[in-house]
């Protein structure tokens, strides 16, 4: 199945991508597939990025093939 | 004519739109990249009462976005210049000035004397403390955040709808800010005005509020998103029970045996432990230069290297300190771990 993921703030600027096609076999859930994305990467509080599927926010979701999901981190600057 | 005939003329507005405007209290909490283009919006539409809340001075890295100041003002309270110049804008509206921090012991009696918060601010410490005291006073506060070139917009708290610990539960240490990271000068300025829209939408009870919503804008990619949140009842129950729940961040140093100096004020965050870090605040330095030692190496830092920088000079060319060696990139730079 294939899943795109969408990358904010400094996620991407660690993925050095802003999205990606990933394709897998098996299920995963949205957390799941968060920390395959974000391991090895210089990211030191990986758990405050958030995750959305299909724009609405919730890491416990099964993905499904077309799924779309962004990994959110906080930002602070003003 | 009226100075407000043009925004009158709408339907959304009208006479009574106007008298609730004139009637509404807003604090601003942060007059900087996102303070200073919503206080002037809120000052044009003619809003009852401006609170403007900043602690910090104007420096001449700030007028690149913090459009309300000008070159003459380096080195003056920002929030007194922001009411100088927002009297002459519009003298009809009343404007309270705050040259102190938001703390967990000031927050709730001043926020309780509005009727939104607009959030200006540049660290996670006073967005969960401005989104506590919110909860406990009920009130609505309107979220904007940025990261080089991204923004986050939402209103929390809305008719009990959503707050910020509902999207970000866990506080986080990555307290990165423009100071640190750089920004163009229009992103907060279109997010400050975005959350100028969103305060005057609330005051007059019309349109869409983006309540249950976080808007996600790249500026340079010229895309925008919307994320659905839903509340987490049992974060909002946590600080109606027990209260504000204060963010305290602290960390380790990378050289335990080293002596450190920290010129923050005392409330900046994170806090390094260690017995060999002093927090002397860079006003403090002439009174206190003392108790730093002066015969092994001292590292001096701040949030980015700026102020740590005038520290040094201070301390040499007044003092006499001939050991202190600048930390560059800031605290982020020199935190083990």
């Amino acid at each position: 199945m294939k899943v795109t993921v969408k990358y904010f703030g400094l996620v991407a600027e660690a993925a050095a991508k802003q999205e990606e096609v990933m394709e897998f076999d098996g299920t995963f859930t949205a957390s799941e597939l968060k920390a395959q994305c974000l391991n090895g990467l210089a990211i030191a509080d990986k758990d405050s990025v958030q995750i959305a599927v299909n724009q609405n926010l919730d890491d416990s979701i099964t993905l499904k093939d077309g799924d779309e999901v962004a990994l959110l981190p906080p930002f602070a600057g003003g | 004519m009226s100075r407000y005939d043009r925004q009158i003329q709408l339907t959304e507005v009208g006479p009574d739109g106007q008298e609730k405007l004139c009637n509404a209290k807003i604090l601003l909490v942060g007059v900087g990249g996102l303070g200073c283009p919503a206080a002037m919006y809120l000052a044009g539409a003619g809003v009852g009462v401006i609170g403007l809340m900043d602690h910090d001075k104007v420096d001449m890295s700030n007028l690149h976005r913090q459009v309300l100041f000008q070159e003459s003002d380096v080195g003056q309270s920002k929030a007194a210049v922001a009411k100088q110049r927002l009297e002459k804008q519009n003298s009809e509206v009343q404007f309270e000035v705050y040259e102190e921090p938001l703390t967990i012991e000031n927050a709730e009696t001043i926020i309780q004397q509005y009727d939104v918060v607009l959030d200006g601010t540049d660290n996670f410490e006073t967005k969960y403390l401005i989104n506590d005291a919110c909860i406990l006073t009920n009130k609505p506060w309107v979220f904007a955040s940025i990261y080089k070139n991204e923004g986050q917009l939402s209103v929390f708290n809305y008719k009990d709808g959503p707050t910020y610990r509902c999207v970000f539960p866990k506080s986080t240490r990555e307290n990165i800010s423009c100071e640190a990271t750089g920004v163009l000068g229009v992103l907060p300025g279109i997010l400050g005005t975005l959350q100028a829209a969103e305060v005057l939408k609330i005051i007059l009870g019309v349109g869409e509020v983006l309540s249950g919503k976080l808007k996600l804008i790249n500026m340079i990619q010229a895309s925008e998103q919307t994320i659905n949140i839903n509340k987490r009842s049992e974060e909002v129950e946590k600080i109606r029970k027990n209260g504000i729940a204060p963010v305290y961040i602290d960390c380790d140093l990378k050289h335990k045996d080293q002596w450190y100096l920290d010129v923050r004020e005392v409330f900046e965050q994170p806090k390094p432990k260690g017995k060999k870090v002093l927090n002397i605040p860079l006003g403090d330095l002439a009174s206190r230069y003392k108790e730093i030692p002066n015969n092994q190496d001292v590292f001096v830092f701040c949030q980015s290297g700026k102020r740590s920088k005038n520290a040094i000079e201070i301390l040499k060319n007044e003092f006499g300190f001939h050991n202190l060696k600048n930390v560059e990139g800031g605290i982020e730079t020199i935190i083990d771990g």
